[in-house]
């Protein structure tokens, strides 16, 4: 009984420390710019200024940085789908000479640090005339990512594979197992991965940082960065513009709870 | 080449002809990884060897380059303070860190593993901060810490106590960037949930029967059968302490005064703010030469932190 009451107490105790931070930044989004300069501080604002968000989205061109980082995340995402899923396929599916080597490569550039490739990627993506333009922050992902390899590998080799010998023998190619028996049944994998690389590619600064100079260019993150410099820039604008921005990453973390909560977990453990 | 090859492999499905396959069978599994290794050529391993060569040049983006030996690495670390003084901030960083995201992480697995009620909603909480960019992350908690304004300093005034001007006090402005990170990092409190569910309830009711308290069974079983998740999560997390570069980029700009000047973030002003990029080539490496001692501990260890779900079927013959 006291041990269930201890386990209540501290966890709603630090539940209410994991929220507050979020709250803040909701009251102070709806908050007029007076009250945000009392004390002590208002938990509920008087009136509730929704026009906040609308002012400060307006206020710079948000729309623009916005398409950018749609550009990024869908193409990302498209590319992150079809090319770890081939590399998983044939990691998971074929023996052939290097491949525990090969596997082990990969799982091993997990553990490069961003650091080290930076300074040369950026040189690499200069010589090609790409900085200042999102193609740094999108081809990437069309030659696979190591760690989303790793996850739908581990999804395919829980697949029968007696579904692709069955196919083999009705006449299909590694090929079209690939893509008729493979993929649709690999649907959770896939949509883990979407997510993922959804979230990490939304909120993605320090590519941008790099890769981009011209604000037509921006990203959301370096959008929202830039705007917190700004000399005339008030708390109510920025954490409305802050609450858009973590709105979406929010909204995919409640659809896709399930798949995230589960799995980050066991990943980590492996 | 590419798209040829592509060709040649999608025709033998048409037919089926094992024997006369061979050569072409042979080539379809490198095929299917081909999209990897270009990438991995491309954007890993020749960077990493470029920016090896890098760092033994004087390199600017514009101008000469030259070449200059070891100079680089001589030069780190006998001629540039700034060079101990972030590594040494990026060590103060993890060390006040670590502990306290694991205790914490660790602490609250514990009270959700109580078999409480609503345990879901409270692993959303803990996970929610971590779902958000490192720039919203840095803008809430800029807000936060405000010395006139924030709301933290107003909850610690209920409590007594008179906040620092956290973000402008050289003293505090390191502590306030290990506190919001820590906001950051809930979602290590399911790596341990799922860690202590692993453990066998039989241990327990074992012990109970041989008269063991709780303080006891928590000594006894708990933490040895969480110390493979504890010890990943350590080195993991040190790891990630000298990638530290967002938000010390965001939240404090290094200051005051350099009092949060990370390791990441001196290599990166090398490279991007002076265009040393040889000389911030010699960084990156110091800091990767670092990693892989730590990587390589864990690999060492590997025997006693590995955990293998019973469920890993084909999966385990390789890895």
């Amino acid at each position: 009984m006291i041990r269930k009451t201890i386990a209540y107490a501290s966890l709603i105790f630090f539940s209410f420390l994991f929220l507050a931070p979020f709250y803040w930044m909701i009251s102070t989004a709806l908050k007029s710019d007076d009250e945000i300069l009392q004390y002590p501080p208002k938990w509920i604002p008087d009136v509730l200024h929704w026009e906040n968000f609308g002012n400060a989205w307006m206020s710079q061109p948000f729309n623009l940085y916005l398409e950018n980082s749609l550009t990024v995340t869908i193409l990302t995402t498209i590319g992150q789908l079809i090319s770890s899923s081939l590399v998983a396929y044939g990691f998971a599916r074929f023996t052939f000479k290097g491949r525990d080597f090969l596997f082990m490569v990969v799982l091993a550039t997990m553990m490069i640090p961003w650091e080290v490739t930076m300074i040369p990627l950026y040189m690499e993506f200069n010589y090609l005339g790409w900085i200042n333009t999102l193609k740094p922050l999108i081809v990437p992902s069309f030659f696979g990512s190591a760690f989303y390899i790793f996850l739908m590998r581990q999804f395919i080799l829980t697949i029968p594979r007696e579904l692709d010998e069955a196919a083999r023998i009705d006449g299909a190619g590694s090929f079209q197992i690939y893509a008729r028996i493979i993929m649709p049944l690999m649907m959770p994998a896939l949509i883990l991965v979407s997510v993922f690389n959804i979230l990490g590619t939304w909120n993605d600064y320090l590519g941008p940082l790099i890769f981009l100079n011209d604000q037509s260019q921006y990203t959301l993150t370096l959008g929202l960065a830039q705007f917190k410099g700004m000399y005339e820039v008030e708390a109510t604008g920025l954490m409305a513009v802050t609450f858009l921005i973590s709105l979406p990453p929010l909204l995919l973390f409640f659809l896709a709870q399930r798949y995230i909560v589960d799995n980050s977990a066991g990943v980590a453990i492996k | 080449m590419n798209t040829e090859s592509v060709v040649t492999h999608k025709q033998p499905a048409m037919t089926v002809q094992p024997k006369k396959l061979k050569g072409r069978a042979f080539l379809t599994p490198y095929l299917f990884i081909l999209p990897w290794i270009l990438g991995f050529l491309a954007f890993t391993l020749g960077p990493m060897l470029f920016s090896l060569v890098m760092s033994f040049f004087d390199w600017p983006v514009v101008g000469e380059v030259t070449f200059v030996g070891l100079d680089n690495y001589v030069n780190m670390f006998t001629d540039d303070p700034l060079f101990w003084q972030s590594l040494w901030i990026t060590i103060k960083f993890a060390l006040l860190f670590v502990p306290l995201n694991l205790f914490i992480a660790l602490f609250l697995a514990m009270m959700l593993n109580q078999k409480v009620k609503g345990s879901g909603f409270f692993r959303t909480v803990f996970y929610l901060p971590s779902v958000i960019s490192g720039v919203a992350l840095a803008m809430i908690w800029a807000w936060v810490y405000d010395g006139e304004y924030g709301i933290f300093n107003y909850l610690l005034s209920l409590v007594g106590i008179t906040g620092p001007d956290w973000l402008n006090d050289t003293t505090w402005a390191l502590i306030a960037m290990v506190i919001a990170s820590l906001w950051g990092q809930g979602s290590m409190v399911l790596i341990f949930l799922a860690g202590l569910k692993s453990i066998p309830e039989s241990l327990y009711e074992a012990a109970s029967i041989d008269g063991a308290g709780a303080v006891q069974k928590f000594f006894r079983i708990t933490l040895p059968m969480v110390s493979p998740t504890i010890l990943f999560n350590l080195i993991m997390t040190i790891i990630s302490a000298f990638q530290q570069l967002s938000l010390a980029l965001l939240l404090t700009g290094g200051g005051p005064l350099q009092s949060t000047y990370f390791y990441a973030m001196y290599a990166y002003d090398n490279a991007f703010k002076y265009f040393k990029m040889g000389y911030a080539s010699a960084n990156s490496w110091f800091m990767f030469a670092i990693i892989l001692v730590l990587t390589f501990i864990v690999f060492k260890t590997s025997g006693k932190w590995v955990y293998y779900e019973g469920d890993n079927r084909r999966g385990g013959e390789e890895a």
